[in-house]
Order: C-alpha cells, then structure tokens, then sequence
C-alpha cells in the first residue's frame, strides 16, 4: 500500500532546508508559499528517504476567495505518497513559479491549470492555451465563470 | 552549386485516419526526419469537469463513461471509488467481484483495440484489427447481457454495481475465457516475429525509465520501459491483494515492447478472470449493492484515488464541500500525461515512425480533452 | 542539482506560431458567433419528386441506383460513435454490404460524411473546411445524440449544439451510440433519399 507521508515530519525536513516555505502542515499534506513551489519541489525530489520522483497530479481547484494548486506527489522506490498545496490568493492572474525543471510531467497540467484558473506559471517553456483557441476570453474553472 | 535546404513544417490532423481521433500534430522536418513537434489538443474539450460542478455525484457518473470511451468501465470504476473512500462506503464482496470481472474484461477489450490500431497505423491495413474485432465483439455481447450497452456502460454505482449478473453470464464468460488464451496464442504467431513488425518497431521510439517517471508516465508505457509499476500491486484497491498474476515489462522501452507488454497483460487478465470466476461462483447470488442513498453526500473533504485503468493511472481528484455536487472534480487523464513524452520519442525519427509512435502509446481523445 | 539533461520543451516550443494561433482563435469565434441558428435542413426533394416529369424518370432512377449502392463516406469519427461506426465496418456488421468500406482519408474522393462524436467550436473550421471541400452530390448524416444537438454536453460553452449549426444534415441517427445496426437502418434511409432525389438538385450550402 502507498503509504502517505505525515504533512508535519515533512514540514520539519523542509525548514531545515528552505526556511519559512511551509506554511501549514496537516494530515498528509502541506501548504507552500507561492515563492518557495520550485525550491521545495526541488528539495522533496531530491532529499534522501523522500525521493518523491513522481508527479501524480497536478491541479487546481477555486475556493472563491483563492485558488489552490494542488500537487499530488510519490515515490516509486519507497512507495510514499504526498501532498502539496499552494494558496493563491490576491489578482486574478496569480502567478506561481513553475515546477516543470523538476517533473517533466508538470508540462501539460500546468498549461490547462493556466487554461481553466487563469493561474500563470512562471518559468514554463510554452505558457499556451491547451484545451480552448488563442483568444478565448475567461477561465473556465473558476466559479464565476458560467459556462 | 550547392543546395539549399530548409526545414518544412506540416499539419497533421485534426481530421486523419491514423490520429486515433482528433489530436493535430505541428511537426518540423528536416527532409523526413522530425526535428520538432508539437501536439495540439482541445478539438474534443466537453468541459465534463464544469459539468461535474452542476450535476449530483450519482447523475456524473454517465458522463464518466465518455471520457475514455474504450474502457468505460474502469472510468467508472475510479469515479466510484473515489465517491467511496471519500464516503467511506463499503462494498459487498459479490460487487466486488463483480467489479474485478467487468474491470478485467475492460482491459482485453482495450487491449485488443490498442494492439489492433497499432497495427493498423504499422500499415497491416484493417487485417489484424479485424482479427482482434472478432474476440471483441464478443466480449461486447457479453456486456450487452449484463447491462444492455455495448459502449458507454453506465454500470457501476456507489457501493457496487446497478444489476446482478444475469443467469446466462458466467457460462458464456467462461466459454469466453477458455477460448481466449487460444486466441492469444495465434495473435502471438502471427505477430511477435513477424519480420515487418520487428523491422518497423524494434528500437524506434526509445523511452528511457528515467524519463518515463519524470514525464509522469503511466501504465504499459512505463512498464515497457522497465519500471515494474502497477497500481493493482502498489497501492491495492478491490480484491487485487487476493489475486495471482504478474507484471509484465519491458526490455528497452520501444514501441515493439509497448505493443508486447499490451499482449502479455492480456494474458494475466484472462488468468485474474478465471480466479474472479471461480470465486463468485462459491458466493451465493444476492447483495450486489450496498445500501447507499442515490443523493450522496459525502463528507466536506478531499480525496485523489487512483486505479490501474488499461491506459495507466487513472486518477480522481474530488474536493466536496458536503453538498449534493463535487466543488472539484479532477480526471487524471493517464492518454494526456502520456503525451508529454511523445516529442522525445519522437525527434531524429521519420514521419511513418511518428505515426507508429504515437499508436503504441495508445491514446483516447476523448480522455486528453475531456 | 540534478536536472534532466537540457531538452527542448515537450509540448513543443510554439515559437513563430502565435500569429497562426491568433488568426485560427479568430476563425473559431466568427464561426461561433456567426452559427447561432440550425441551417434548414434539405427537404427540397419531397416536393421536386412530384413536379418531375416522365421523360428525365428512367436518368434518374439510373443515376440515384448508381450514386445510393456506392457512396463513400470520409472518415470523420470524433469521439466515442466512431468508434461504433469503426464496428460498423467490421466484420460482424460489415458496411461492405453496402458498398461503404472504402472510408476515404481525403474529401475530395469522399460522397458522405458521418459525423459521429461531439463537434466542438474549436474543431467546427475544420468540419466545415472539410464539408467544402467533398465535391458535389454530398450528403451528411449525424451520428448520435453529440451530433444532432449537443448530447449531454449541450451546455457548455466550447460544445456545439447540433452540427446542424455549421453543414446541413440529412439524416440523424440518434442513440449514445447508436448500435452498428441503428447506423445500418439510418444509411439505409439515406440510400432511399438517394434514389428519390434524382439527378437535377442543387443542394444548399
């Protein structure tokens, strides 16, 4: 069984790595500051015991008042599993630095996140449309938009 | 006088016989060898995660079907698990049986249609794929007694399935089954070392395991390329932790091996099927569904599950806030995050071998676009 | 720090294709806006049968048996009725019957086209290109519930609702999706149009 990792042992790793990224921690998931995604990407792929080199999902979901991107991580050497968030809040275009340097697999996910929320990723190679035509104006996803 | 040359860039699709449906390829060449390119999708976007915010939990669940049409049962199969762990329903083991039956056979019929385009797009115009239709008609007819579609099932529910299995079923499943590996056996023959197979597939279109985990690849594409990852043994759902079977792997992760992991699994399904045969039979017929309300409504919470759906993993994000809808509801589609590593494979090839290509990754536009 | 070797960008590097991308959104949105209402659909034959005369009856009866026994449709399979309609060609059910096999790749050698699978506006230039471009006489049949109105998707805002908005249609087949031998019966019904229209009809559109 892919055993969840606990959000605040993961939390206490990070600090000592990139201070200050973790904002909240709880259950099997934690909350990043928007600045510190690409480091902490980084850190959790990398470190020692994490290794989390695979990127299950990444998605975003509008709670209204933010956006939340959501990142659903695991290892396939130690078998554990993670979750990421990071809160938007603030501009319609909130921006968030892109973890495609770190999973290849973030490529196409990100672009539909900028698709339907309108989120931008910074550093992504090819920051398109995916699912609608250049020029379609709103973002899907969000809940004033009525579709 | 020397020559100019420069590079051409074409259109492929959206509309062309070989795209496995409308998927539009922007592809750079240098004379015939690919040197860029890039997929452009959203021909076929339906919006089913908009819709999953205006319809109730129990009403989605037919539109789960169309997502990834050739093995609709499986998309139900993930929607509803997810819907349980997030409720914390249980199942009865008949259903669960049940499940694992439908579930199995969704994987032969996939298979048999990947294996069959495959060789369509090698240029075995329509004869192996016939082949591979007539056991698939057959399996149709089977779900045509079950639950009287042969496409776009819409039988699994929350809690179990919506019909117990009519009385003619397992007698024509095990018929079914008993005739099955023949019939593998003579796809092996005439296939696995055939010369123009091997010639046209053997090493084109190399994905390395290291790149396959990174792009986040999934299902026979990963394990063709040698990484011994199936949902089914790491992260168990169902009666899987009960059933014997293997998982078959690739050697160097080209398109020969994708299109031989695909043969093989087709193997351990029918040997899953039989085990699931025999267990339901010793059940006695009966509870097919638990006592579930058909307005759910499962607790304010988060939940990804994921199974092993015959393209990869399949995965469901669902976000609710207590009500009679999801707030979220996210399809993990495995055909689209497959596609991220079509360019690699893809780049210092020829156009015939892109097509090859990107038929071995089997995918179904109706998942990438949702 | 141990990236991946530097590659190029998966889903390519759009570079030097904005432009191309611009003007495709824009042909999208003038077709969405320019669609709102189902074209008429081509009924004119029932009523030119009876003002026909006797001496063009024996030419056409000819020509409408030559034209409904060989109609080749294009391949235009969209979402999950092609793959009913790729059942359809099979052996079982086997279009072949017909004189249907042949599914051509290009427009220009096709007389049908089965729209089967949800049309969405971004694809809708596409379809109509494709209409354009079949040469005279042609017809179009929509496959499924998708085709005829939108189906399920009906709602949102990238679905079109009927491919009736953008090509004329002559026969709907409804169903989601409709069994191989629904879209036996449909073509059927188109073949007996066929042979009832004759020769000397323009068509609309």
């Amino acid at each position: 069984m892919t055993q969840p990792l606990s959000g605040k042992e993961v939390a206490e790793r990070i600090q000592d790595q990139v201070p200050g990224a973790v904002l909240l921690a709880d259950g099997a998931c934690i909350c990043v500051r928007p600045g510190s995604v690409a480091q902490v990407a980084q850190f959790l792929k990398e470190a020692a015991g994490l290794e989390m080199d695979y990127l299950n999902n990444l998605t975003a979901a509008d709670y209204l008042d933010y956006v939340e991107v959501v990142y659903h991580l695991s290892s396939l050497k130690h078998n554990h599993s993670l979750t990421m968030k990071v809160q938007c809040w603030g501009p319609d275009e909130p921006e968030v630095p892109s973890v495609y340097p770190v999973w290849r697999g973030a490529d196409l996910q990100e672009r539909e996140c900028y698709d339907m929320f309108g989120v931008r990723f910074v550093g992504h190679p090819n920051p398109k449309r995916i699912l609608f035509w250049e020029g379609f104006e709103g973002h899907v996803l969000r809940k004033e938009f009525i579709a | 006088m020397a020559i100019r040359t420069q590079p051409v860039t074409i259109n492929i699709g959206p509309q062309h016989p070989s795209t496995h449906g409308v998927l539009r390829l922007r592809v750079t060449f240098d004379g015939e060898v690919i040197i860029d390119l890039e997929p452009i999708f959203g021909y076929l976007h339906r919006g089913k995660e908009k819709l999953a915010e205006a319809r109730t939990y129990t009403q989605f669940i037919p539109i789960t079907d169309r997502a990834d049409y050739l093995a609709s049962m499986s998309n139900n199969w993930a929607y509803c698990l997810a819907v349980e762990r997030l409720a914390g329903i249980e199942l009865p083991e008949r259903a669960e049986y049940i499940r694992v039956l439908v579930g199995e056979m969704m994987r032969i019929s996939n298979h048999l249609m990947a294996v069959g385009f495959f060789l369509n797009d090698c240029g075995a115009f329509f004869t192996p794929l016939l082949y591979m239709y007539r056991e698939r008609e057959k399996l149709l007819d089977l779900f045509d007694m079950l639950c009287g579609q042969r496409l776009n099932y819409n039988y699994m529910r929350f809690g179990g399935v919506s019909q117990d299995l009519p009385a003619e079923f397992l007698p024509a499943l095990k018929r079914f089954v008993q005739e099955m590996p023949g019939y593998i056996d003579e796809y092996e023959q005439l296939l696995v070392t055939n010369e123009i197979l091997l010639a046209r597939s053997k090493g084109v279109g190399i994905l390395s395991p290291e790149l396959a985990i990174n792009a986040s690849a999934s299902g026979p594409v990963l394990r063709a390329s040698g990484v011994k990852w199936d949902i089914r043994r790491a992260d168990p759902y169902s009666l899987y932790p009960h059933l014997e079977f293997d998982i078959p792997t690739g050697l160097q992760g080209d398109t020969y091996d994708r299109f031989y992991v695909r043969l093989q699994e087709m193997r351990q399904s029918v040997r899953i099927l039989q085990q699931a045969i025999t267990g339901i039979e010793q059940l006695p017929p009966g509870v097919y569904r638990a006592e579930v309300p058909s307005l759910v409504r499962p607790p304010r919470g988060e939940v990804y599950s994921r199974i092993e759906s015959p393209k990869g993993e399949l995965g469901y994000y669902i976000v609710s806030d207590g009500g009679v809808s999801p707030w979220r509801c996210r399809i993990r589609a495995p055909s689209q995050i497959n596609l991220t590593v079509l360019r690699d494979m893809a780049v210092g090839w020829k156009l015939a071998d892109l097509i090859i290509i990107f038929g071995s990754i089997d995918i179904v536009m109706g998942e990438v676009d949702r | 720090m141990a990236m991946m070797p530097s590659l190029p960008p998966s889903s390519g590097s759009g570079q030097g294709w904005e432009e191309l991308d611009r003007n495709e959104g824009l042909d999208i949105e003038q077709l969405r806006v320019g669609s709102p209402d189902a074209l008429a659909d081509p009924d004119a034959w029932i009523d030119e049968e009876v003002k026909r005369g006797v001496l063009v009856t024996s030419l056409d009866a000819l020509l409408g048996w030559g034209r409904r026994y060989s109609v080749w449709p294009v391949a235009f399979g969209l979402a999950c009725c092609g793959m009913e309609m790729v059942a359809t060609a099979a052996s079982r059910f086997d279009i072949a019957r017909f004189g249907m096999e042949v599914f051509r790749a290009s427009p220009r050698q096709a007389d049908l086209m089965i729209v089967a699978g949800t049309l969405c506006w971004k694809m809708a230039p596409a379809l109509k290109r494709i209409y354009d471009q079949m040469p005279e006489p042609k017809w179009v049949v929509a496959m499924g519930q998708c085709a005829i109105s939108g189906g399920p998707f009906e709602e949102y805002v990238a679905v079109v609702p009927g491919v009736n908005h953008i090509v004329p249609v002559d026969v709907y087949i409804p169903g989601c999706p409709p069994r191989p031998e629904s879209l036996l019966h449909g073509l059927r019904m188109l073949h007996r149009k066929i042979q009832k229209e004759g020769s000397g009809l323009k068509r609309l559109g």
